[in-house]
């Protein structure tokens, strides 16, 4: 940049430094509008009229020509499709409580499998640790698809396919939120449970009075992370749920098609709305848990 | 020392018999039926596992496979530690970090619509790209198809991103943060430039990091399978044809002889991979 007349090298470059932050933030700023852009166009689709709706999309069936535009603000908007859904669509909310059902038992039981066995990893020695440990590592980073047939063969032994203890009970035994909390445990120094034990703490009290109210922030990070991953379930409600009365939300709305595309957008806010708050309130957690499991350890 | 062992042993009971009984013990089911016939229960050698390397969709699905994590990682990771970088040094607030995990929030069903629209040949992207061309005074007609053509396994390349791209920040901003100001203050007094404060300061810090990044980011394009099956169905166009299309292909058709060698040479792969990843970090 070349010094204007009458500007000191210090002032220049001071500019600099503005201007290089100014399209830092632009940049950034573009970004994140880019990403937020899908979840902004379905909350303006779902209140636009079905008609509309149809007669944009019109260009994307065989017979259409043209092309899609896209319209934020509807010309006949149309709230009624909310009442309709909410009030007046009997399967929808089977569906809606499916995914409820399957994600809360999800989580309740992961906390009650995970919890104590990342206190055992983080606070404890014991024969085979190390190993037992890599497994689970492992077993966290396996796809699904690998382990499918696996869980598939387990299912159908014990008879549970076809109900929702298919989907729930292998995502119980889920390693991943045993790392999580791991490594949340691992942060309590080990010089207070010394002292606790030292004034005659049992090893159960230590985990329930000392462990748990210090891990707390674990162990939001581990229920809002695996929430979001509940509700987004596909894979696992694809291969084991035949039943369609049964499906969780996520496999529903696919299934709708395009000539009710307002529709299927009113439905995807509701199905996103429970995120959407799970989000909202647990970013903090979420973030926390991310930087928990990338930190080395 | 016996009593510590078997209070730890009480804590870890309830996950390791589910672990056991869902994964461990059926896995080696698995690997006992990959040698077997899938009708008869014959032991057949490894004819199973010759069976999987000479059929095509297999070698086409590891190939996509493979050719997506060698595309979409590097670029997702440079990507993420260069937003990550200019989060860390012009933004302290956390208002784009949300912004830019919000994806992770949204289930992939209630973005299908959405995705096929802006995707289709009569969709908005086309319908963006030609009012640009016609802004630059250019009189271009964009038809291209995106998800019937190659160009299906860039959408895909550009979902994952678009879902993952706040994961991987985070992940970075966390060791970007781990690294003392005062280092990166007494290089720049020593007369280092930002750029050098970064390559030789901050960088060499946070390789580290890369590792679980790394196997973060790759566990997480697994589940790209969301949105290319609910967008595209059970048989997209060849280029985004993955192992994960092929596996469950296989389990609708209940070729379970052929899955179980599927996912024992999958699993075994990944196992080393990481193995070795790990000897290599470990090394570091």
């Amino acid at each position: 940049m070349q010094a204007a007349p009458g500007m000191d090298g210090e002032a220049v470059e001071k500019m600099r430094r503005r201007m290089k932050r100014g399209m830092a933030v632009v940049v950034l700023a573009a970004l994140a509008v880019l990403l937020c852009l899908p979840v902004a166009m379905l909350l303006f689709g779902s209140v636009t009229g079905d008609y509309e709706m149809w007669e944009r999309l019109l260009p994307m069936t065989p017979a259409g020509n043209g092309y899609v535009r896209w319209r934020w603000i509807p010309e006949f908007p149309d709230f009624s499709r909310y009442a309709n859904l909410l009030f007046a669509t009997p399967q929808f909310f089977v569906l809606f409580w499916n995914s409820v059902k399957i994600t809360g038992l999800i989580l309740a039981g992961q906390l009650l499998a995970a919890v104590p066995a990342a206190w055992a990893f983080a606070r404890y020695d014991f024969w085979m640790k190390k190993a037992l440990f890599a497994v689970y590592v492992i077993l966290m980073l396996l796809p699904f698809q690998v382990t499918m047939l696996s869980q598939y063969l387990v299912l159908d032994r014990f008879g549970f396919l076809d109900t929702h203890w298919a989907v729930v009970l292998p995502a119980v035994f889920s390693t991943f939120p045993v790392f999580l909390l791991y490594r949340s445990f691992l942060t309590i120094p080990e010089s207070l449970l010394e002292a606790a034990r030292m004034d005659g703490a049992g090893e159960g009290y230590l985990f329930w009075r000392i462990g748990l109210p210090l891990a707390e922030g674990g162990i939001w990070s581990a229920v809002v992370l695996n929430f979001l991953e509940c509700w987004n379930l596909i894979e696992q409600p694809l291969a084991f749920l035949k039943e369609q009365s049964l499906w969780p939300l996520s496999l529903y709305l696919p299934q709708i098609g395009l000539e009710r595309a307002g529709f299927a957008m009113t439905a995807s806010v509701v199905t996103l709305v429970p995120a959407l708050l799970v989000f909202g309130f647990g970013k903090e957690y979420l973030e926390q848990g991310i930087s928990a499991a990338g930190t080395k350890g | 020392m016996r009593k510590k062992n078997l209070t730890a042993y009480v804590f870890l009971l309830p996950s390791l018999c589910g672990v056991l009984l869902f994964y461990l013990l059926p896995f080696a089911d698995v690997v006992r039926r990959s040698f077997l016939t899938a009708v008869t229960k014959e032991f057949c050698g490894f004819d199973n596992y010759r069976a999987v390397f000479h059929n095509e969709a297999f070698l086409l699905a590891s190939k996509n496979t493979a050719r997506f994590c060698l595309f979409c990682l590097p670029i997702l990771l440079g990507l993420g530690l260069f937003v990550a970088v200019l989060l860390d040094g012009y933004c302290r607030g956390k208002t784009f970090l949300s912004a830019y995990l919000l994806p992770m929030a949204i289930p992939s069903a209630t973005v299908v619509l959405v995705w096929k629209m802006v995707f289709a040949r009569q969709g908005i992207l086309n319908a963006c790209l030609g009012d640009f061309a016609a802004l630059l005074g250019k009189n271009c007609v964009f038809e291209i198809d995106y998800m019937d053509t190659g160009a299906a396994f860039w959408v895909l390349v550009a979902s994952y991103i678009w879902k993952n791209l706040g994961y991987t920040v985070t992940l970075w901003l966390a060791g970007l943060l781990s690294v003392p100001a005062e280092q990166k203050e007494a290089a720049r007094v020593d007369g280092a430039g930002s750029r050098q404060v970064f390559w030789r300061v901050v960088f060499p810090q946070l390789l580290p990091n890369l590792y679980t990044i790394t196997v973060l980011s790759f566990l997480n394009a697994f589940k790209v399978f969301r949105e290319a099956y609910l967008v595209a169905g059970s048989y997209p166009h060849e280029s985004m044809y993955m192992l994960q299309h092929l596996f469950n292909n296989w389990f609708v058709n209940l070729s379970l002889d052929k899955m179980a060698a599927a996912a024992v040479v999958t699993g075994g792969v990944m196992i080393t991979g990481i193995l070795l990843l790990q000897r290599l970090w470990e090394k570091e």
